[in-house]
């Protein structure tokens, strides 16, 4: 039962820690030549780039152009970037226990303690 | 001179009509998610600009047979003057001006790719020249339609050096869509009638002079592809004055199968 359900992971976590590996997607295996990429849009200028999706593609060109025909359909964005995703290093969700748990209960390293005069408190 | 440029413009819808609905048959056959939504976004394009275009005819019979007087649509049925429906939904083969070049038959990528690659090289350069139309109108959708044309012209060049500077097997497939498309490409520097009366007012373009800049600008793709620019000299003509082959029959079936059947339907 638990090996029908395969959870992917971004980035390039290895796959024995459930990171994602490049399939083959059609016939042969003739496709599995074709990176993954991470599609990064920002729709304003001056906001952040954010994360949209993936998509395949053989080289950065052809990623751009396939991010702007799948992911700017209806004008979400006016700036694109594209990183294969073998370059983008994920911090491993199994070990968020260890990574982000620990700050849960550190309360003094928020600003929470001062007293803020009525004028400014909206801050 | 009304009827030339009614002509002419029908001329220009019928290209990227036609042309569209080719390209829409790969709807949900692509070789790739994102080939296939790339390829359906033109079509989407080309319809686009095919409706400015029949929207514009369509106006300017009406207002014609206002001029005349003649309370007759020239294209029959039930519907008051001609609409941009009419035009695209109504119309007998003989009666669609599109090139040749556009009514070919998909068969495959490489095809549908260098089939797309001529026709927009050939678009490019003649939206630049129509924009300096004196017709308003006709420039107007010239310089919107250009952006479109450029996106096209790059996502179709790239794809014919990726094909063509490919595998063994791309490579071959290019050369056999070479083979089949290019008797289609000497027709649209042809001009006929209507298109030199258009020209010779200043309203459209003398497309007898973008022969060179496409070929060369055809060379280079080529070189980079790795492609032999071919040297066969017959064309096929006839399109652009109503005599098709047989591919558009086809065409028009689906196209106006609908309303044909049940004239005046609506969505």
């Amino acid at each position: 039962m638990k090996n029908y359900i395969r959870k992917f992971y971004y980035g390039d976590i290895p796959e024995e820690k459930g990171g994602f590996h490049n399939t083959p997607l059609g016939d042969g295996g003739k496709q599995s030549d074709w990176p993954l990429w991470e599609v990064f849009i920002r729709s304003k200028q001056g906001l952040d780039h954010k994360h949209v999706g993936s998509l395949h593609a053989t080289d950065a060109q052809m990623a751009i152009e396939n991010a702007r025909d799948v992911y700017t359909r209806r004008m979400e964005g006016v700036s694109i970037w594209v990183v294969e995703s073998k370059y983008i290093h994920a911090s491993n969700p199994e070990e968020a226990g260890e990574l982000f748990e620990p700050a849960e209960d550190k309360i003094y390293r928020h600003p929470t303690f001062y007293q803020l005069p009525d004028e400014v408190n909206q801050m | 001179m009304n009827q030339s440029l009614i002509d002419y413009t029908l001329h220009l819808a019928d290209n990227s009509l036609i042309l569209g609905q080719r390209n829409s048959e790969w709807c949900g056959h692509g070789p790739v998610l994102e080939q296939d939504i790339a390829i359906t976004n033109i079509s989407l394009d080309l319809i686009g600009q095919a409706r400015n275009f029949y929207q514009y005819a369509a106006q300017l019979i009406n207002d014609s047979q206002k001029k005349q007087g003649s309370q007759v649509s020239p294209l029959g049925g039930d519907l008051e003057g001609a609409s941009e429906d009419s035009l695209a939904y109504l119309r007998k083969e003989r009666e669609f001006k599109n090139c040749l070049l556009v009514e070919q038959p998909n068969v495959d990528w490489a095809q549908t790719i260098l089939r797309q690659f001529f026709f927009s090289q050939y678009q490019h350069l003649l939206l630049q020249e129509l924009q300096n139309s004196k017709d308003e109108q006709l420039a107007a959708i010239a310089e919107k339609s250009l952006k479109e044309v450029t996106y096209h012209l790059r996502w179709s060049s790239e794809w014919v050096i990726r094909l063509g500077d490919g595998t063994e097997e791309s490579h071959q497939r290019m050369l056999n869509a070479i083979d089949e498309l290019w008797r289609y490409t000497g027709e649209i520097f042809e001009p006929v009638s209507y298109e030199r009366q258009a020209a010779n007012e200043k309203i459209g373009v003398d497309v007898s002079k973008l022969k060179e800049p496409w070929e060369n600008k055809v060379k280079d793709v080529f070189t980079e592809a790795t492609l032999l620019f071919p040297v066969k000299t017959f064309m096929q003509t006839g399109g652009k004055e109503g005599k098709h082959t047989e591919n558009l029959g086809y065409i028009l079936t689906e196209l106006q199968y609908m309303q044909r059947a049940y004239p005046g339907c609506e969505w």
